[in-house]
């Protein structure tokens, strides 16, 4: 019975510090963005992030892309076949990519490359005390450490969600068009008949935006958070990759619902 | 003479910071209108710089500052000295601002730190200067960029004059050649000598030292406890040493404080304290195993532990 | 560390991919080429039954596309469905045109289609269809399929 107990007091225990978190978590949130000033006036700084976050995050977005791309080609043209609808293949892939998988995908690629080394990087500065020192010399560490940080991931997660789809529809127009022999002018042309602007690319944008605020939000704080030592720094890692990729899933779903309601 | 060097640039440092505030828009001082710590030369309303004052600190429950008082007159080094867990870096800490007492009151400068507002905290660390356990160089920028860190950041300098200055207080430590090293290629002495004259940047007239001879082989620590006295006399500047480095600290401060579990516990200057015949500071100064601080963590007794076993 | 020319070059092609790929999606996987700026007139038509007929489907004379539709409204007058849809300026349609609602394929969205009359007065901005035809509906199909061969049969039978 005080087995029963104890788990069951542990489990409240759990429950209650991740409240804590959360809450501590949204007060950083708050204080990133309140502390965003420094990041407009010297953009640099955010471009030295955006090179760290993005650009080194390109090579796997863009062949993880087209990979996808051209599995989605083969698995569509196998199951379109059966009814005669092979040419409605490029709506598939597009449509799969930009509503879903690009901006899904990418999140996830994105939460695992860049995020968890957003959330190393700061944490060990926290370990070795730079963020301290910094403080001590009268600089504001979330103004100039944290705060480019998490622009740069949100400027970079919309980009690279599109070039995933963009390779992913290039990766199936391989596959279909030239390997398989789906007609090229109707691949081309039932696509963009059925992929709406508004309706689906700017969705996927959207939503894209969204899971990039939510993982830059989450490396950062996991950073900042993180206990200063090694073990704390990876615990802090492995966390961000799990929880952003929870969290992109979760809001896919509720942005899914919420976006294409009988549509 | 040696000590022109450094005491040069004070004076380039302050001319080109008087220059420049004659152009710039007083962005090194934000808060003109009732700091008088603006004026470069500061009168002094009182002789000491540092007042700690019946300080308690509790951090979440656990007691560890139990009532400290210490005064820190100007231009004198400093030591702060005591066992691991004693508070000495949370005293540290409480005179840069980065903690707040439970209890009492820690004036810098005729001023309590407790009750300054974001920004007048941010003034006053600009005169303070901090070196950190292991240097806590930024390591995603050079050695140079370390130094020039707070001149870009808190002043309107132009960059051929922050160049001149940066080889400068590298040049005070010994460091000019390595300027375009980062951190990671350096050795721990060197790193904490860069680190060292980033911290003296600025001129502050505060230097808080957090373990300065940690870790260090004999050269560097030769090198540091030099550098610590001079920079300290040629800045006019006052030093806090917090450290477990008997000897070394002996031989180098003006005062020491000694802290055990919360409290200060003896002081006076390094001559008295050799001569102390308290049992505790005895065993402090001269490295003895055992004495009022037990060598055994409490256990219970040996031949019981080692039997009790045989029993079973 | 890169040095910074170095780093803002990168990231500036960063950038241009991305707003790059970002634009191939628009243009060339979308449709926004094809109607987002052009102008348009409005016209409503009247159905008894517009079957799957939703808003943004397109309006087709001849297979070509010439506009959208705008939104469908149940008119409680005499219980028809109101069908408002924007054709491109460019194309100008005699008075007469008649609407019928057809599908694209065998089990594909359904659309507008236009068949031109012979009106030498146009179609203006508010204008009301007055020929009509609605939308196939299945199981009406399949009823009067069964019910033609069951009167088939019987005749035969007979």
């Amino acid at each position: 019975m005080s087995a029963l107990t104890d788990v069951l007091e542990s489990l409240g225990a759990r429950v209650t510090r991740s409240i804590h978190r959360l809450g501590f978590a949204s007060r950083f949130l708050l204080l990133t963005l309140r502390n965003s000033g420094m990041c407009f006036r010297r953009f640099s700084l955010v471009v030295r992030e955006i090179y760290f976050a993005g650009v080194l995050s390109l090579i796997i977005i863009l062949v993880s892309g087209l990979f996808v791309g051209m599995v989605l080609g083969l698995q569509g043209y196998d199951t379109l076949v059966r009814y005669g609808s092979s040419s409605a293949l490029g709506v598939l892939v597009a449509l799969s990519l930009v509503r879903e998988l690009g901006p899904v995908v990418a999140g996830l690629l994105f939460a695992s490359r860049a995020g968890s080394a957003i959330t190393a990087e700061i944490g060990l500065m926290k370990a070795t005390e730079q963020l301290a020192a910094m403080e001590m010399m009268a600089v504001d560490p979330i103004a100039r450490v944290i705060a480019p940080r998490f622009w740069a991931g949100v400027i970079s997660m919309p980009l690279l969600a599109a070039m995933f789809s963009a390779m992913g529809v290039f990766g199936g127009y391989l596959v279909g068009v030239r390997l398989i022999g789906v007609d090229e002018g109707s691949f081309w042309s039932q696509m963009q008949a059925a992929v709406d602007f508004e309706e689906d690319i700017l969705n996927g944008v959207i939503k894209s935006v969204v899971f990039g605020v939510a993982v830059t939000w989450i490396a950062v704080f996991e950073g900042y958070d993180a206990p200063p030592t090694a073990e704390g720094v990876s615990g802090a890692t492995t966390r961000t990759v799990v929880t952003s990729s929870l969290a992109i899933l979760a809001l896919d779903f509720m942005l899914t619902a919420f976006m294409f309601r009988g549509a | 003479m040696e000590r022109c060097g450094h005491g040069r640039s004070l004076g380039n440092f302050d001319a080109a910071r008087r220059g420049a505030q004659r152009q710039a828009s007083g962005r090194m001082h934000p808060f003109r209108a009732s700091c008088r710590r603006h004026s470069v030369s500061t009168k002094p309303a009182t002789d000491n710089l540092v007042e700690v004052e019946n300080v308690n600190f509790a951090y979440d429950a656990r007691q560890i500052l139990k009532g400290v008082n210490l005064s820190i007159r100007r231009g004198q080094v400093v030591a702060i000295m005591g066992l691991s867990g004693c508070g000495k870096t949370t005293l540290l800490r409480l005179i840069g601002g980065a903690l707040r007492p439970t209890q009492g009151e820690v004036r810098v400068g005729g001023i309590s730190v407790a009750s300054l507002n974001h920004d007048e905290l941010f003034a006053l660390r600009r005169r303070m200067g901090m070196l950190f356990q292991f240097g806590a160089l930024f390591t995603d920028m050079s050695c140079y960029d370390n130094v020039a860190f707070q001149m870009r950041e808190h002043t309107d300098l132009p960059e051929p004059l922050i160049d001149d200055l940066v080889l400068m207080k590298l040049q005070a430590v010994g460091l000019r050649g390595a300027h375009s090293l980062m951190p990671s290629e350096l050795s721990g002495g060197m790193a904490r000598r860069v680190a060292l004259a980033r911290t003296t940047a600025l001129d502050p007239m505060l230097i808080m030292y957090d373990e300065p001879f940690a870790g260090l082989d004999p050269v560097s620590m030769g090198v540091i406890l030099q550098l610590i006295r001079r920079l300290n006399d040629s800045l006019g500047a006052t030093s806090i040493i917090v450290t477990h480095d008997v000897a070394e600290a002996l031989q180098l401060v003006d005062y020491v404080y000694f802290m055990s579990d919360g409290v200060i516990v003896t002081q006076g200057t390094p001559t008295e304290l050799r001569a102390s015949d308290k049992p505790f500071v005895h065993q402090f100064v001269f490295g003895e195993t055992d004495g009022p601080m037990p060598f055994h963590y409490p256990a219970d007794d040996y031949g019981r532990d080692l039997y009790a076993k045989e029993a079973v | 560390m890169m040095n910074r020319k170095a780093l803002d070059l990168w990231v500036g092609v960063f950038v241009a991919i991305g707003l790059g790929a970002l634009l191939f999606l628009a243009l060339k996987v979308g449709n926004l080429a094809s109607f987002s700026t052009a102008e348009t007139y409005l016209v409503k038509a009247n159905f008894d039954n517009i079957g799957g007929l939703k808003k943004r489907a397109p309006v087709k004379s001849a297979g070509v596309v010439v506009g959208r539709v705008e939104d469908i409204v149940f008119d409680t007058e005499n219980y028809e469905a109101t069908v408002g849809f924007s054709i491109d300026t460019r194309f100008e349609f005699p008075k007469d045109t008649s609407a019928k609602i057809l599908t694209s394929g065998l089990l594909g969205e359904q659309y507008i289609g236009l068949a031109a009359g012979g009106d030498a007065a146009k179609l203006k901005n508010g204008d009301k269809l007055k020929i009509t035809q609605s939308a196939v509906v299945l199981e009406n199909l399949i009823s009067q399929f069964m019910f033609n061969k069951a009167a088939e049969g019987s005749k035969d039978g007979k």
